[in-house]
């Protein structure tokens, strides 16, 4: 039996049902969505580029003067050192729960989704401190502002944002005939160019050869991250025309950077970028095997716009086959500690003012050993979409648990026979609703909903 | 909960599900197994200082090096090297034969020193960085070419995604950390729920029989839905993020090496010693003496036909830094022991420690390539074909001829 469109869009195009969240009635208002100032973003900002260097530059310099003062360091200084790592370990917290509080508490649960989709589809794990404290920068920067704009300002923002730069080796990689290269002698890194194409583009069936990675590579040589962020310096870059895709970009005049926005251009409309950005897309709200059609009429739609998103995004939300019943997904962990606060109806202050123990007791901690561990996606290619990956013993062991605790924690005024009714509504089987109804105590019972096949596919 | 409690539990459970023909209590069905022989991996996650855990102290250089590092006198193995005092409780077993070490080992990674590349080169068996050794691990890609090699045969304990087992062939894990805290009716309950959905149920009668295996981990009636046992649970989840207690990893590995799983790994964290070493190296290596204790201790007669291999990204610098620790640095040690390896003495090829022969003027210089010592521990073990381990599981590696590490 096929759900109600309200049900349909709250789950699988948002974070599920939330009191007081308004219903979607049809496709235009779940889109409708993303017009407008991003308001989740703005009830919980968080810092800028400049204000986290600040954050790193002031942790290196505390550290390099108490390594200096060796063991005459005073206590002033020792608890100098102490402030400076406890506003660094802060602020990767804070932006943490920023995109908990969002998803939790906003009405534009497609928006939401959106947001995790693209960070997804241009993972970066940041490893150290430096690219952990920037790493929320390129969500709120990169991501954010440009997922319901051109897919070309997605592209410029996103894989050329210095956290995806240092991730992915770019300022390692010199033109081994440009001036820096000569000099040092040191050479190319692949690791970007694949990527974008691998990854952030073509996909991995997509049309292109090791020769255009190399090409693609050379390019792309010139980009660096220095501390006031991405730059393109002449200096490290292979001199000469570069031939991807059978065009060539370029000349053999002085590199410059608007060589390399042509060919983002040129890639951001290519068919084989908007069949796997449609089927990406597709798998990840609609099916782990999605109908071919639905990914035909997104691709289309996509190209037809001139990569725009929001027509990318409307070919699915108007397709049948994006409405059919509900079940072919498992949320992955963030989503499922998402909607379960949201069913359970925490407060706007108890979420705001959850802190970093909280932040991290209640939510960060239990996904991880749901397997989901922020920051620390297994590679460029992001999170498994697979429901098998997610529904193992170990997780499911603590999604339940996660479930027992909140349960007690949150539901405490919450009934689950009313419970089973408002977190699902129509989606709930019948053997779940008996089984809510049967439960020895309140929080088994809510424990029961939230660990539900039900609650846990989407 | 007392014994008999748990005991009365678990019959009526069982009594409870027999008479609901419960799916999700039944055993697992376990697998095959092609060889009785019992595999551990434990990776060093931090750069575990060899030097300071089998330390050279017959030169007399090594004090100059290291002149709060190495100020407390380890025991001696044999007139050259001696033990940290901080792994004493090993001295039996390596007088049993059943520890031993190989020392100036290291995987190929060079010159950079970071944590993560290194690891990621340590358990993928790479001989390089790059995004392709993401992928697979090497203990996966060894699975590959054992026939009939099954799902639970090989364990991941703990709750991490560790690449040294991630690839294509399946393997099974399992945190000691997880728990399946419901009462009788609630389980029951929950069963009921996953019947029409085969992945959830699959997956949830797995759980409970694991967490039921777990005597003081395991179900648990939570009758008593009080502040304090929401409390506990609390604290549970909280706890599951630090690093979990070595002798909890290894009683649970020891569980299921015991019946039918034959290869098990996990990792323990630590070792990255910056800072006053002689403090903090102390709790790594407690955890590691703990570790192989339990193991020992819990694998019983099963012992001797077991092999636990411990290996490190790389070794830290020969010289102690400005803060009493230890620098990333390059040549590093691997610990063996276990009733099947020929233990009781120390293996590789000694460089020294005079300034000339550090490597890059500051680390133990790496003599041999540690993955050619876990590559012929795999052939001993499984008769794996010396092509299929120099290219599929360690490409590039040269395993020449057997160290010998195996009785």
């Amino acid at each position: 039996m096929v759900q109600s469109f309200e049900t349909l869009a709250a789950i699988r195009f948002g974070y599920g049902f939330k009191k007081g969240a308004p219903d979607m009635r049809d496709a235009g208002q779940v889109l409708a969505q993303l017009r407008g100032a991003d308001v989740a973003m703005a009830a919980f900002p968080t810092p800028d580029y400049t204000e986290r260097r600040g954050v790193y530059t002031h942790y290196r310099e505390q550290v390099r003067r108490a390594k200096k003062a060796g063991k005459k360091a005073d206590r002033a200084l020792r608890l100098d050192v102490q402030r400076a790592k406890r506003a660094r370990k802060h602020l990767v917290v804070r932006d943490i729960h920023a995109r908990f509080a969002r998803a939790i508490l906003s009405d534009t649960g497609f928006r939401e989704r959106l947001a995790i989709f693209w960070s997804d589809h241009f993972t970066v794990a940041p490893k150290g401190q430096w690219p952990q404290i920037l790493y929320g920068d390129m969500m709120d920067a990169a991501i954010r502002p440009h997922l319901a704009g051109n897919f070309l300002d997605l592209l410029l923002a996103a894989a050329l944002h210095p956290s995806m730069l240092i991730y992915l080796d770019q300022p390692k990689s010199y033109g081994p005939n440009s001036p820096r290269g000569l000099r040092s002698d040191k050479g190319l890194n692949e690791n970007l160019a694949r990527e974008l194409l691998e990854l952030h583009t073509m996909g991995v069936d997509g049309g292109y050869g090791q020769n255009d990675v190399r090409q693609l590579a050379e390019l792309l040589t010139g980009i660096v991250t220095t501390d006031q962020g991405m730059e393109f310096h002449e200096k490290q870059a292979e001199p000469g025309p570069e031939t991807v895709l059978g065009k060539p970009y370029g000349s053999d005049a002085e590199p410059r950077f608007s060589d390399i926005r042509e060919f983002f251009y040129d890639i951001s409309r290519h068919p084989d970028t908007a069949r796997n950005l449609a089927r990406k897309l597709a798998v990840h709200f609609v099916a782990d095997d999605p109908p071919e059609d639905l990914v035909r009429a997104m691709q289309q739609a996509y190209l037809d716009s001139g990569a725009e998103l929001t027509a990318l995004y409307e070919a699915m939300l108007e397709h049948p086959a994006s409405w059919g019943a509900l079940g072919g997904k498992v949320k992955q962990p963030f989503g499922f500690v998402v909607s379960g606060l949201r069913a359970l109806d925490v407060s706007r202050d108890t979420v705001a003012n959850m802190g970093i123990s909280g932040t991290r007791r209640m939510m960060s901690i239990p996904m991880a050993a749901m397997g989901q561990s922020m920051l620390r996606a297994p590679g460029p290619n992001g999170w498994p979409e697979e429901a098998e990956a997610w529904i193992t013993p170990q997780g499911i062991a603590a999604r339940l648990q996660w479930a027992l605790v909140v349960s007690a924690v949150y539901g405490a005024e919450l009934d689950p026979r009313e419970f089973v009714q408002t977190s699902l509504r129509d989606a709930a089987g019948k053997t779940l609703i008996l089984a809510a109804g049967a439960a020895e105590n309140r929080n088994e019972g809510l424990a029961l909903v939230l660990s539900s096949p039900e609650f846990n596919r989407r | 909960m007392d014994r008999s409690r748990r005991k009365f539990l678990s019959k009526t459970l069982a009594f409870a599900c027999s008479a609901a023909a419960s799916p999700l209590l039944t055993p697992m069905t376990l697998a095959s197994v092609p060889s009785d022989k019992r595999l551990v991996v434990i990776i060093l996650r931090g750069g575990m200082d060899g030097l300071d855990l089998l330390r050279p102290s017959g030169d007399p250089l090594l004090v100059g090096y290291r002149p709060t590092i190495s100020a407390r006198m380890g025991e001696d193995l044999n007139g050259y090297f001696s033990l940290h005092p901080s792994l004493s409780g090993l001295l039996p077993m390596w007088q049993a034969g059943e520890l031993g070490f190989v020392h100036a080992v290291s995987t190929p990674y060079r010159n950079k020193r970071s944590h993560f590349d290194g690891q990621d080169i340590l358990e993928s068996g790479s001989d390089h960085t790059g995004a392709d050794t993401r992928d697979s691990g090497w203990l996966n890609r060894m699975l590959g070419l054992i026939p009939d090699a099954q799902k639970e045969l090989v364990f991941s304990v703990g709750r991490e995604n560790m690449l040294l087992l991630r690839g294509d062939q399946p393997v099974s894990s399992w945190s000691p950390a997880g728990r399946m805290d419901m009462s009788p009716q609630g389980q029951l309950l929950l069963e009921a729920i996953y019947a029409k959905d085969p992945l959830f149920s699959e997956a949830g009668q797995a759980a409970i029989s694991l967490a039921g295996q777990l005597g003081g981990q395991g179900m648990m009636a939570t009758e008593d839905t009080g502040q304090d046992s929401m409390q506990m649970m609390v604290q549970n989840i909280a706890k599951a993020g630090r690093r979990q207690k070595a002798e909890a990893l290894a009683r649970f590995a020891a569980g299921r090496l015991r019946s039918d799983t034959r290869i098990a790994a996990f990792s323990l964290g630590g070792w990255d010693t910056h800072l006053k070493q002689h403090n903090t190296l102390r709790k790594a290596l407690g955890q590691l003496q703990s570790a192989l204790l339990t193991l020992k201790a819990e694998l019983g007669p099963v012992w001797q036909k077991t092999a636990v291999v411990c290996m490190t990204e790389f070794g830290r610098t020969v010289r102690e830094n400005g803060s009493g620790g230890t620098d990333h640095g390059t040549g590093g040690a691997m610990v063996l022991a276990g009733g099947a390896v020929r233990g009781g003495r120390v293996y590789g090829d000694w460089p020294g420690i005079a300034e000339p022969d550090l490597f890059a003027g500051r680390d133990l210089l790496p003599t041999d390539d540690v993955r050619r010592y876990a590559a012929w521990i795999l052939r001993g073990f499984y008769g794996l074909e010396r092509a299929g381990l120099e290219r599929t599981v360690f490409p590039g590696l040269d395993m020449a001829r057997d160290p010998g590490l195996l009785l």
